[in-house]
C-alpha cells in the first residue's frame, strides 16, 4: 500500500501529515517541538523512517533532532557546528567586514545512499556533513574558503546556505545555493567548489553579472535528469542545461518573476512549478490571488493553476523550502505540495490541475518535504 | 544539593517531566560555571542552549537569577550566594521576555 508523509516545518513546531496513495484523507500529527522554529525536516531516501529536523530558537539556539520511526519519537543529536579554523569575515549589510557566526541550520539533506550521512546548510553560510547520523558534524570548509567568501553578503533573511542538491548519478557532485552569494558546485564530494552563476543578472549589485553576490532563492532538479537545474532567483526564473555552468532566463509570461519556491514534476522533467510573489517588498501573490504557475515546456510559457486556491484577498507568502513533489504516478501525474506563511498546506494529486488545503491553520510554514512510502 | 530551574522548553528538551526543578550535586566552590557544567553533564542535549558551545558565554536572551538578584553579568567563576549553595534557594535560568 503506497502512501505519502508530508513533513512540515513551521514557526512554532513540526507537523507530520500522512495519507494513503489517494491523498484525499489526511491525518495531522503534531506539533512536535512546539514553540520552536522548525526550519526544515527531511527523511532519508535510504531509510524513510530516519528523519532529521532542524529545531531553532532565538532564546536557546540550535538543536538537531533525529527520528528512527518515521517521526513518532525523536532524540536530540549533536548541535555543535563549529567552523573549520579561524572563520574570517564576510561582508555585512553596509559593506564592512563581519565575522562568520553560526546562527542556525536552514536545510538538511540526507545522503542518497547512506542513511547515516547527512548534509546541513547553515547560516552564516557554510556546509556541514555528518557520517554518523548527526552525532557529530564537520564543516566542508572548501566552500567557505575557496576564495570568494569574503565577498558574500547576507540577504534580508540572513546569509544562509539554504539549498543542497545531491546528484543521483554522480555521488561526488553537489550543488548548493546561498543568499546572497549565488550557486556553487563541487565535483569531489564537497572538498573543492566553484561558483556557477554565469548568466545570472542582478541589478541590485554593483556588477549585475558578477561571479558571486546573486541572491539565489532556490534551485530544483529532477533526479532523472540531473544536469538540468531550475532556479528561482530574487528576481528571475532561470534554467541550466549543463549542471549550472550556464544559466538562461525562462521567466517568460509570468506575472512577476520574483518568488522563493520552485520545483520540478517527478515524472516530467520539463514541467516546472513556481509561485510568483508580487515584489521583493510585497511578499504576497500579485492581485491577492494565490496561483501556482506551471510550465510544461521547461520555462518561458507558463499557465496559472488556480482550481482550489484562494483567488481573492490572499496575502500569504510561500518560502523557498516550502514546496515539494511526491513520486506517485496517477496517470503520469505526481503530487505537488506547498505551505504558506498563513499556515495552509495545499496539495494537488493531479500535477497541479486542482488543489486542496490538507491543513489550514498551522503556524507560518517554513518548509515542506514529502516522502513517498511504498 | 543545588536546585536549578530551567525554562519549560529546555525541560522538555531534556526530558525532565516530573518537577520544575533539577537537583544537582556540585562540588565546592559552587560557581555558576560549576553548576552549568554539572547540568550539561547530566543533560548533554542542553549543551549550546544556555551558553555558546565555543565561548561558553551566556546566550543573549537568557538570564541567571538567584535570591532576587540578577547574576547574568557576573563572572561565571564567582561563588554563588550561600542560600543557593545550601539549597535554600534555587538558581533560576530564565528566558528573557523578548518577542515571539
Amino acid at each position: 500500500m503506497s502512501g505519502v508523509r508530508v513533513l512540515v516545518g513551521t514557526k512554532k513546531g513540526a507537523f507530520i501529515l500522512t495519507s494513503d496513495g489517494k491523498r484525499k484523507e489526511w491525518e495531522i500529527h503534531g506539533p512536535h517541538f512546539g514553540g520552536w522554529e522548525i526550519y526544515h525536516l527531511k527523511g532519508s531516501p535510504v531509510n524513510p523512517d530516519r528523519i532529521y529536523a532542524s529545531q531553532t530558537s532565538g532564546w536557546f539556539g540550535q538543536v538537531l533532532q533525529r527520528s528512527d520511526d518515521g517521526g513518532k519519537n525523536w532524540e536530540p543529536v549533536d548541535n555543535k557546528f563549529q567552523y573549520d579554523g579561524v572563520p574570517g569575515t564576510h561582508q555585512w549589510y553596509d559593506g564592512t567586514a563581519h565575522p562568520w557566526e553560526f546562527k542556525r541550520v536552514w536545510h538538511l539533506e540526507p545522503d542518497l545512499h547512506d542513511a547515516e550521512t547527512v548534509y546541513a546548510g547553515i547560516e552564516d553560510a557554510a556546509l556541514f556533513k555528518s557520517t554518523d547520523g548527526g552525532k557529530s558534524w564537520a564543516e566542508l570548509s572548501g566552500l567557505r574558503k575557496h576564495g570568494t567568501g569574503p565577498q558574500w553578503q547576507p540577504g534580508a533573511g540572513g546569509m544562509c546556505l539554504h539549498t543542497v542538491i545531491l546528484d543521483p548519478t554522480n555521488s561526488k557532485r553537489i550543488y548548493i545555493a546561498i543568499s546572497a552569494a549565488g550557486a556553487f558546485r563541487s565535483e569531489d564530494g564537497g572538498e573543492t567548489w566553484q561558483p556557477i552563476n554565469r548568466g545570472l543578472h542582478s541589478q541590485y549589485i554593483p556588477d549585475p553579472t558578477a561571479e558571486v553576490g546573486h541572491c539565489v532563492h532556490h534551485i530544483a532538479m529532477n533526479p532523472k535528469r540531473p544536469d538540468v537545474l531550475f532556479m528561482q532567483k530574487h528576481w528571475d526564473v532561470m534554467r541550466s542545461d549543463d549542471g549550472g555552468s550556464n544559466w538562461t532566463e525562462i521567466s517568460g509570461n509570468l506575472p512577476t518573476d520574483f518568488g522563493f519556491a520552485i520545483d520540478v514534476h517527478a515524472h516530467e522533467p520539463e514541467t516546472v512549478y513556481v509561485v510568483p510573489i508580487k515584489s521583493d517588498s510585497e511578499h504576497y501573490p500579485p492581485d491577492a490571488k494565490l496561483r501556482v504557475y506551471r510550465s510544461r515546456t521547461g520555462g518561458n510559457d507558463w499557465e496559472a493553476l488556480t482550481k482550489g486556491l484562494p483567488q481573492e484577498n490572499c496575502y500569504v507568502n510561500i518560502l523557498r523550502d516550502a514546496m515539494a513533489v511526491d513520486t506517485l504516478d496517477d496517470k503520469g501525474q505526481c503530487g505537488v505540495y506547498f505551505g504558506t506563511t498563513g499556515g495552509q498546506v495545499y496539495a494537488s494529486a493531479d500535477g497541479g490541475d486542482s488543489w486542496n488545503a490538507i491543513v489550514r491553520d498551522l503556524p507560518a510554514v517554513l518548509s515542506v518535504e514529502v516522502q513517498t512510502l511504498q | 544539593m543545588i536546585r536549578v530551574e530551567i525554562p519549560a522548553h529546555l525541560r522538555t528538551l531534556a526530558g525532565v517531566t516530573t518537577s520544575r526543578e533539577i537537583e544537582l550535586e556540585v562540588a565546592e566552590p559552587v560557581t555558576l560555571r560549576a553548576v552549568l557544567d554539572a547540568l550539561e553533564a547530566r543533560y548533554p542535549m542542553l549543551q549550546g542552549t544556555i551558553r555558546d558551545h565555543g565561548t561558553l558565554q551566556r546566550r543573549a536572551f537568557l538570564r541567571f537569577f538567584a535570591c532576587m538578584e540578577d547574576l547574568s553579568h557576573q563572572p561565571h567563576d564567582l561563588p554563588l550566594p550561600e542560600a543557593v549553595v545550601s539549597g535554600r534557594e534555587p538558581l533560576l535560568i530564565i528566558g528573557a521576555i523578548a518577542g515571539g
